[in-house]
């Protein structure tokens, strides 16, 4: 039952304590609280005195136990999938007899996805976003949205840049209701839509990354939320680039994360040949230029695929 | 497998029942009809958790539902989480009815090793995507609501955002209390969209009584009247066997 009076055991767990597997027998301790959401806390914890491990504990069984359900499934499916793998799954019985159901998982480290666009220059959007688009499409084959698509639940680890989903509470199959949402990123909230899973729900979430980044302390529904979120993107200089495509995507005229994918490469490669046009003379700014190797691979890329079919 | 039908009763509130019968009873007897009774106690801003939302959770406890007290801000998910965390119980009950006639009498989800729990898990979560549902709410409307009834209609509309995007049909009815006449008054009869309420919902609040056990007298009136009351009989029995595993 949903009792906020009594405060579960398994959200303050301090530093240094030891947790013991019900089932598997496994020692966890603990390091340090990575973070709290609706269903549970994550952990930061040390199995058996060896590996790192994410620790996600909670008092909800029938929300966990559908957590590590999708986990399962993902491990299944071909290639890199987005989310982090699964290794254990156990109970904690705490010292009250109380159980607490809770699986560990890969602990992914990076810095959030705006924190890394704040470092590194937002001209880094257009090429993660590629990225991230390809990852969702696997996703999206495989039969599921990500649903919780947002700033903070996108980790950027380094060598290589590669982005990772660090919460999967929200992966619903394609066509029923989405399981977990942020209001900001949802687009039942801002009526552009409804809450059943479908690749254009995660898009929209994406275009409002993208808005998230541009406005960092976010801002809240008017009387005409789609035209208010229209002119929010109109506005946000540090997202000229992609406005067309941003505005596609929550206007759900992408189909597909392909469809969205091919838009802003071709915005990619017309921006270099812009460049190119300009004056030398034109002081370009600092963080553009990690984008000549990409345009460069990527011309060569077309220029290999040219060269293998004639 | 043939997904059954949910009934529940959503009573949202903001203060102590001091007219007619104890609501914790009326409850109780909503219950025993097959129903659940969730409240949701909404607090006003500078408010500490104060001792008249007591009867929040006691109200809950008998009607077999959920209870959560919040401030207005966060009235949206809560009326969502509260639903659905209803469904999930509802259902997971009636799932750890099948696994103690299969398993034997102590044997419940919770005590499954997680393994075949996730299985069992997956089972509840298909029936909470696919099964019907009815739900009345039942919306205090005395003076010291007034400020938040919008928030209410907010939060009430975003609901039906979130169940219509489920497999499974939903209608819903919406009452107000105390009615001018009567414990309640009708805001919407049983229909599967919200839409109209933006139009229909009232601004104006009546009077200072807080009538809750006539109230929810009057909601499980309200489901009879539809005709449920006779099918929730006539169907119970087959109910049970349409949610078996």
């Amino acid at each position: 039952m949903l009792n906020q009076s009594k405060a579960a055991l398994a959200y303050k767990l301090s530093p240094g304590m030891l947790i013991k597997g019900k089932w598997h027998c496994h020692h966890y301790q603990i390091h340090k609280l990575l973070g709290k959401g609706a269903i549970g806390a994550v952990y930061l914890a040390k199995q058996d005195d060896k590996k790192m491990v994410a620790l996600k504990i909670s008092d909800k069984t029938a929300s966990i136990s559908s957590e590590i359900n999708v986990l399962k499934k993902l491990a299944k499916v071909q290639g890199d999938v987005p989310g982090p793998s699964l290794f254990e799954v156990d109970d904690w019985v705490d010292p009250m007899g109380y159980c607490y159901p809770f699986y560990t998982m890969e602990y992914v480290r990076g810095d959030t996805l705006d924190s890394f666009l704040k470092k590194r220059g937002s001209s880094w959007l257009g090429p993660l976003y590629m990225q991230l688009l390809e990852e969702l499409d696997r996703l999206h084959q495989a039969g599921y949205v990500m649903g919780d698509l947002k700033l903070a639940n996108v980790i950027v680890t380094s060598n290589p840049v590669r982005l990772r989903f660090i919460d999967v509470g929200g992966i619903t199959p394609i066509g029923r209701a989405v399981k977990e949402y942020t209001e900001f990123y949802d687009r039942g909230h801002w009526q552009c839509g409804d809450r059943r899973a479908e690749p254009k729900y995660d898009l929209f979430a994406l275009a409002m990354m993208a808005l998230n980044y541009a406005y960092p302390h976010q801002f809240s529904k008017s009387a005409q939320p789609k035209r208010e979120l229209l002119l929010r993107l109109k506005r946000a200089n540090s997202l000229k680039p992609y406005q067309g495509i941003l505005e596609n995507a929550l206007l759900g005229r992408y189909e597909t994360c392909q469809q969205m994918r091919k838009a802003i490469q071709k915005e990619l490669v017309s921006q270099k040949i812009q460049k190119q046009n300009r004056s030398v003379g034109h002081n370009q700014n600092q963080d553009i230029h990690w984008l000549e190797p990409f345009i460069l691979s990527v011309v060569s890329f077309i220029l290999f695929i040219l060269a293998t079919f004639y | 497998m043939k997904a059954g039908k949910l009934k529940q009763i959503l009573l949202i509130t903001d203060g102590c029942s001091n007219q007619g019968e104890d609501p914790s009873l009326v409850a109780t007897l909503i219950r025993e009809q097959g129903i659940t009774v969730n409240v949701i106690g909404v607090l006003d801003r500078d408010d500490e958790e104060s001792d008249s939302l007591t009867e929040v959770e006691e109200i809950a406890t008998a009607g077999g539902g959920v209870s959560q007290i919040v401030y207005p801000q966060v009235l949206t998910q809560t009326v969502q989480a509260v639903t659905k965390q209803a469904m999930t119980q509802t259902l997971q009950g009636v799932v750890n009815q099948e696994l103690q006639q299969i398993l034997g009498r102590d044997q419940t989800i919770e005590e499954l090793p997680p393994e075949q729990r996730g299985e069992v898990m997956e089972v509840v979560e298909d029936l909470t995507e696919t099964c019907d549902m009815q739900l009345l709410v039942l919306v205090d409307t005395s003076a010291s609501m007034q400020k938040k009834l919008e928030t209410v209609k907010e939060a009430l509309l975003d609901l039906s955002i979130s169940m219509n995007a489920r497999v499974g049909n939903n209608k819903y009815a919406i009452y107000a209390f105390p009615g001018r006449k009567k414990a309640t008054e009708k805001i919407l009869d049983w229909s599967s969209q919200l839409d109209k309420l933006s139009t229909v919902f009232p601004k104006l609040t009546s009077g200072g009584v807080t009538p809750t056990g006539p109230a929810l007298r009057e909601a499980l009136h309200q489901f009879s009247q539809s005709g449920l009351l006779r099918s929730l009989k006539r169907h119970a029995e087959s109910e049970q066997s349409g949610f078996g595993l």
